[in-house]
């Protein structure tokens, strides 16, 4: 090969704690090419792009740009060698306008001067395809647009190597195309652009070489012309691996929760739920796998009543009287009130459901207090409530009146789990209830939904780990950009499968459409 | 007529440092509260400063340079300590800024009272007053009548439109501006973007401190010809309340003062108003306030929001 080698990674590792983010990482980007990065959530990329762009400090490892070995500790030092990264979440101050978002904290020593910003802009939005007026206020812009800026903003600081952390996620597929152009138009340009994405599309039809990340290690880098969407995947997704997780049969399964055609638009105007239809069943854990932000949080706080719904119907089949009722006319406390719980274990696990300053008979109270008939609280109930969670979830904690955050993440997940488990609903919806936890922590956790299943409840289970899915849940349903696509059998699916399905942006077949298997 | 207009110029000259300095503060995205108690530390200690500087010439000539330029010196270092302190508090130990504010402004009444008790003679402050005052001698005719509407008052008035008018050039054109500017949005960008936050924060609150601290000194030596009183709190919360009436430009804030000013005097000026109608015209600022805050919150225009990282301190490890 002919080109030159801009950037050159070696032995790179990052231990976060216990977690070893990166293990042993080589990786080469080429100048005039685009590098795919591909990978499972949490398998790394973004940690290993963070280093390069100088926001972590790597443990361990070499990093070369131009063949020489550099040292990059701040952001700063990554301009200095002439990388610039494009983040998922912008960074630009809303009430300037493009050209001064461009030059925020450049001092070049040169006069200040917006019109010759501007023209600059404008030179640098000609020369690469862009569209953009750079004297337009970054809130009257669409998420595109932003983008847009971003990438301009570290072309203007003469940036040469070019990464790019997920971009199409938040762009439409028209929008998707134009980036594509101008990357294209890019590499041509001879710049090196490293693009992480799940798509597998996307990688196929942009990159020049993929290399693929797993649980933090570097499986290999092929060429794109003489790989397939199959071989990519399994190294994506890796070998199966068996847990044993107890799996008990559906018993007298019937409908509970009938989804149809359901759409979702964010305020940015991007779909994040695209005509998704299933049915989640009594007696029954549904598994929804996808990437992260695939649209799996919408779907449940849809059902909850915390998300808008645009079109759709969420069909309640009520197991006291048979009756059905539609979810989307109640108040997230009527759906409540009817059974249909969730535990929405978020990131940073007290963000939503517990409040961490309180103490565990407080936090129980959060969901009893309006049962009072007095003015006054009653504690004694749900004082009870906790230390029966307390005993049959085996809480470690010193007691009933220790505030919530000082207790361990997996002990706060019990008691989050625990308090909507007490309250017998009929739809229990758990959104990454393991996340964070250890073996033992998380197979407590998988008991406890199995128990609920045979007690006839319906169990909506997000989870990430494809291994787990498998084996716990029954069907498993899967979403990919907020569309459907894919419902598998549970006993027989195969991990590349799902894999396949994950990265997938159609949705299945009209005839399928909605028909659960 | 023309003397009721020059009053609230020259009362307005007050509330116009006290909010150009607050204005340079919120741009950085510290809501800083304690303005009152920094307008009466700027005069006490001014104040002071001049009484020290004329009783010690023991009845000798005072140079009129002097005694302008010591206490002016005097109130913007004393006044900039304070902004520093609140800096300290908020930036540096990341402490709730209203309620900073607040108790700067509660400490600035009460070191005020001190320091104004420790001034051997109060007439003092009349005696140097007058070269605050000091016109420019213009021959007015019979046709010139409307010159004094520009002409006559003392060194503060320009001084505050020129502050003001030089701190809108600041904000809004120059690189040193832009970067105040999204220090207070977007505290996070800013810093992403290899802007040093703390020194922004810490740089405009003490000089947007030390020009509200001239304000307050102006009120006493030029509006009230050197009569000490204590009604300069008062001063300061009108000051706060326009900024926002002027919203967050110190342009604006220019003709904002203006008609502060004559609300504040109007009373004054009407015959056989009762003490009670007093107490509700002086409202009118407030109100004229609110009103202003209402239309611009009808209109929605981003641009006239309060800096989006206003009074929220900024950790980089909160992500």
């Amino acid at each position: 090969m002919d080109k030159k080698i801009a950037l050159e990674l070696k032995g790179i590792t990052k231990v976060f704690g216990k977690i070893t983010a990166n293990n042993n990482v080589d990786l080469d980007v080429y100048k005039g090419e685009i590098l795919a990065l591909l990978g499972e959530n949490g398998s790394g990329k973004t940690t290993l792009m963070n280093m390069i762009s100088g926001i972590y400090y790597p443990d361990s490892g070499q990093i070369f740009v131009d063949g020489e070995e550099v040292i990059i500790s701040s952001p700063k030092d990554s301009f200095k060698y002439k990388i610039g990264m494009i983040h998922q979440h912008f960074k630009l101050v809303d009430v300037f306008s493009a050209a001064e978002n461009i030059i925020l904290g450049i001092n070049d020593g040169k006069k200040y001067s917006i019109a010759e910003t501007n023209a600059r802009v404008l030179e640098i939005t000609e020369r690469y395809g862009f569209n953009i007026d750079p004297k337009k206020k970054i809130y009257e812009m669409s998420v595109s647009e932003k983008q847009t800026v971003e990438i301009i903003k570290v072309l203007y600081r003469g940036a040469d190597i070019l990464i790019l952390d997920e971009p199409t996620a938040v762009l439409t597929p028209q929008e998707t195309e134009k980036l594509f152009a101008v990357l294209r138009r890019m590499r041509d340009d001879g710049k090196a652009i490293i693009i992480i994405t799940h798509k597998m599309h996307e990688v196929l039809s942009l990159t020049d070489r993929v290399a693929v990340l797993r649980k933090g290690e570097h499986i290999a880098t092929v060429n794109t012309k003489e790989t397939t969407v199959s071989e990519l995947t399994e190294m994506m997704v890796g070998k199966k691996i068996s847990l044993n997780i107890e799996r008990s049969e559906p018993k007298n399964s019937c409908d509970r929760l009938v989804v149809s055609n359901l759409n979702c638009v964010s305020h940015e105007g991007v779909k994040i739920l695209d005509n998704v239809s299933f049915t989640a069943r009594s007696g029954e854990i549904l598994g929804i796998a996808g990437i992260a932000g695939s649209g799996q949080r919408e779907l449940l706080e849809a059902i909850a009543g915390l998300q808008h719904i645009d079109s759709g119907k969420i069909l309640y089949h009520n197991p006291k009287n048979d009756e059905v009722v539609d979810l989307r006319d109640k108040t997230p406390l009527q759906i409540r009130d009817l059974g249909v719980r969730l535990s929405f274990v978020p990131e940073d696990r007290l963000g939503m459901g517990l409040v961490g300053d309180m103490d565990i008979t407080d936090n129980m109270m959060l969901r009893s207090y309006r049962k009072g008939h007095s003015i006054f609280l009653d504690r004694k109930a749900p004082k009870n409530l906790a230390q029966e969670i307390i005993k049959s979830l085996e809480i470690v904690t010193p007691g009933t009146s220790t505030p919530v955050r000082r207790l361990s993440g997996g002990n706060i997940q019990k008691v989050l789990v625990g308090r909507e488990i007490a309250a017998a609903p009929s739809v229990l919806m758990a959104a990454y209830p393991v996340r964070g936890l250890d073996i033992n922590s998380s197979y407590t956790i998988y008991n406890l939904l199995t128990a609920q299943k045979e007690r006839g409840v319906a169990v909506i289970f997000v989870g990430e780990d494809l291994d787990v899915l498998i084996e716990l849940c029954d069907r498993i349903l899967v979403i990919g950009s907020g569309k459907v696509t894919g419902i598998v059998d549970g006993r027989n699916a195969v991990k590349e499968e799902i894999g396949v399905l994950m990265t997938k942006t159609t949705s299945i077949d009209e005839e399928n459409g909605g028909v659960a298997i | 007529m023309i003397g009721f207009l020059i009053g609230a110029i020259r009362l307005g000259a007050t509330f116009l440092l006290g909010s150009t300095g607050e204005i340079i503060t919120q741009k950085s995205g510290n809501l800083n509260l304690g303005i009152p108690g920094v307008m009466c530390i700027g005069a006490a200690f001014g104040c002071f400063s001049e009484s020290v500087y004329v009783t010690s010439l023991n009845g000798g000539e005072i140079n009129p340079f002097l005694a302008v330029f010591i206490p002016i010196m005097c109130a913007f270092i004393a006044s900039a300590l304070a902004g520093l302190l609140f800096s300290f508090m908020t930036v540096t130990l990341r402490a709730n800024q209203n309620v900073t504010g607040l108790a700067l402004t509660t400490f600035g009444v009460g070191l005020t009272n001190y320091v104004i008790s420790q001034v051997k003679s109060t007439s003092t402050f009349s005696v140097a007053s007058k070269y605050f005052t000091t016109l420019i001698p213009f021959k007015y005719t019979e046709n010139t009548q409307w010159l004094k509407l520009f002409l006559s008052y003392g060194p503060t008035v320009y001084l505050a439109i020129i502050i003001a008018l030089v701190s809108a050039f600041l904000l809004k054109k120059t690189r040193i501006g832009l970067h105040l500017r999204s220090v207070g949005e977007n505290p996070a960008t800013a810093d992403a973007m290899g802007i040093n936050v703390t020194a922004y924060r810490y740089g405009a609150t003490c000089i947007g401190c030390g020009i509200a601290g001239l304000g307050g000194l102006f009120f006493i030596m030029d509006s009230l010809y050197g009569y000490w009183e204590y009604a300069i709190e008062a001063m300061g919360w009108l000051a706060v309340a326009l900024v926002i009436f002027a919203v967050w430009r110190p342009n604006v804030s220019i003709i904002g003062s203006f008609i502060f000013g004559a609300l504040y005097i109007a009373p004054n000026h009407i015959k056989g108003v009762t003490f009670v109608q007093t107490g509700l015209l002086k409202m009118l600022p407030y109100v004229v306030t609110i009103v202003v805050l209402i239309i611009t919150s009808i209109r929605n225009k981003k641009e006239n929001y309060p800096p989006a990282g206003l009074g929220l301190n900024y950790y980089r490890e909160e992500r």
